[in-house]
């Protein structure tokens, strides 16, 4: 699954960095910055938790 | 359902309820049962201010997170209809970028948001596991009964960020008890801004140091941007006092309550106490966030276009109050919400608020709250109160919540 990041709209909290360490990094302000496009069903629960946590709704799920 | 005679569609009987509503005398814990009757009648209710005027209460999860990630809702309190705290809120001035809109808003926040990234904020945890080690010891080798806030929850958070922004903390005094009366809610509004200058007048002497002297510290970053012309002095001033503020009251609450909760459930302190699993750690930290939930004002908005929610058009002009400690125990979200379980996965409580205004220190908050849950009740087995429960005094007279003093020994 291909993961989609809008990082205007990110508010720099973190969350998703928590939920999945391996798929979200932040730059040096705090933004959310993707680490990886894809991701494999092994960490599609963690990227779904971090859809759900990201209080700017700037995370997505799309179809490849 | 009787039958409505003629007339006003709302007779004395629907006069709505005064908000805030008062908590239980045996649940200090739980939400204030009217609330939570309110909940269960559904997700919208009106309520009545001190100031006569009746904002809409929003009761359950899934409406506050939609309404709260909202563009059409203002966090600016000078737009009509944001419901007002208190007479005291008025002419203080705002509370930096917490109290204003995207485009300002953004623009502001950003300013600040690099020191609270994950990874700076990991970097600090040896340090804040220093401190926690080093209050620890005091604490241990200090007399019985010790008063833990004094002595442990107020002290961490506030060495933690003054040390970021920069703040000496053997200045201490003089902002933990201005601060003390800016969130006490019977405070007069002179009190109360008198207060606000004081720490403001600190903090604003602190910046100009700044501006000849720079140091590795947040308030030399906010100085730069005085000095870069993205910032008025004044900004600059309010945006160091939310930090400040926002930085040592809420932490040293949630240690004081998070604690308090834990001696009243041993199963859950016993798990807590014999782990050092980071999971389970953490785990613990985002549970006790979901359960206690130190904002019990509800987070304010004032509409600024229509929206229907729930099956209800909200107008523009109308306040809305989202009291998240119901939304942390909305059992269409959690299961069993009033059981406390810190092996459950908590993560999506909104004890941080949601949108765009969401908790800016919420990582540095986590990290203090795991050292501080991690290592107390391991290094002090036998902690417990050295009062009863009922009178322990809890603070429901403050805009966050927690505990005035908890007397324990061990
Ligand atoms: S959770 Fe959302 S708002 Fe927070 S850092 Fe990640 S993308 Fe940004």
């Amino acid at each position: 699954m291909k993961v989609e990041l809008e990082a205007d709209k990110c508010v720099a909290s973190g969350q998703c960095v928590v939920a999945a360490m391996d798929v979200f990094d932040q730059d040096d302000d705090g933004i959310a910055v993707l680490l990886t496009e894809e991701v494999g069903d092994d960490r599609l629960d963690d990227v779904k938790e971090a859809i759900a946590v990201c209080p700017a709704a700037a995370i997505r799920l799309a179809r490849p | 359902m009787a039958v409505t005679p003629a007339g006003p569609a709302h007779d004395m009987t629907d006069t709505a309820p005064e908000f805030p509503m008062s908590r239980a005398a045996r649940c200090p814990f739980d939400p204030p049962p009217a609330l939570r009757e309110l909940q269960e009648k559904g997700p919208l209710a009106k309520v009545r201010l001190w100031d006569g005027s009746e904002p809409w209460l929003v009761t359950r999860y899934a409406e506050q997170r939609a309404i709260l990630a909202d563009p059409r809702v203002s966090a600016d309190t000078d737009r009509p209809g944001y419901p007002s705290k208190a007479s005291s809120e008025a002419g203080e001035g705002k509370l930096s970028f917490i109290m204003m809109d995207d485009p300002e808003h953004a623009r502001l926040r950003r300013m600040v948001t690099a020191p609270f990234a994950i990874k700076r904020i990991e970097a600090l945890r040896p340090a804040v596991q220093r401190i926690v080690d080093g209050l620890i010891d005091d604490l241990l080798a200090g007399p019985q009964p010790a008063d833990l806030v004094e002595a442990f929850a107020l002290p961490l958070p506030s060495l933690v960020i003054c040390e970021l922004l920069g703040v000496p903390y053997d200045d201490h005094a003089l902002f933990q008890e201005n601060t003390r009366t800016m969130v006490r809610t019977t405070a007069t509004p002179e009190a109360r801004s008198a207060a606000t200058r004081e720490i403001a007048g600190y903090l604003s002497g602190q910046l100009a140091e700044r501006f000849t002297e720079p140091r590795d510290d947040l308030l030399t970053g906010i100085a730069g941007r005085v000095t870069a012309g993205e910032l008025t002095h004044g900004q600059a001033v309010e945006m160091a006092l939310l930090l400040l503020i926002a930085g040592h009251e809420t932490t040293a609450n949630m240690i004081a309550l998070g604690t308090a909760a834990l001696l009243e459930h041993p199963d859950q302190l016993a798990l807590l106490r014999d782990t050092d699993d980071p999971a389970l750690i953490a785990s613990a930290v985002e549970e006790l966030l979901r359960y206690l939930h130190i904002t019990h004002q509800g987070r304010r908005r004032a509409v600024t276009e229509d929206i229907e929610i729930a099956g209800q058009v909200i107008k523009a002009g109308e306040g809305v109050i989202m009291v998240n400690e119901t939304g942390n125990r909305d059992p269409r979200v959690f299961d069993d919400p009033d059981r406390l379980d810190i092996t459950r996965d908590a993560r999506r409580h909104v004890a941080f608020g949601f949108g765009v205004h969401q908790c800016l220190g919420q990582p540095l908050a986590r990290m203090e709250l795991q050292v501080v849950y991690g290592t107390l009740y391991r290094r002090i087995p036998t902690l417990k109160f050295a009062r009863a429960l009922e009178d322990v005094k809890f603070k429901h007279d403050a805009f966050i919540y927690g505990i005035h003093e908890l007397p324990v020994t061990w």
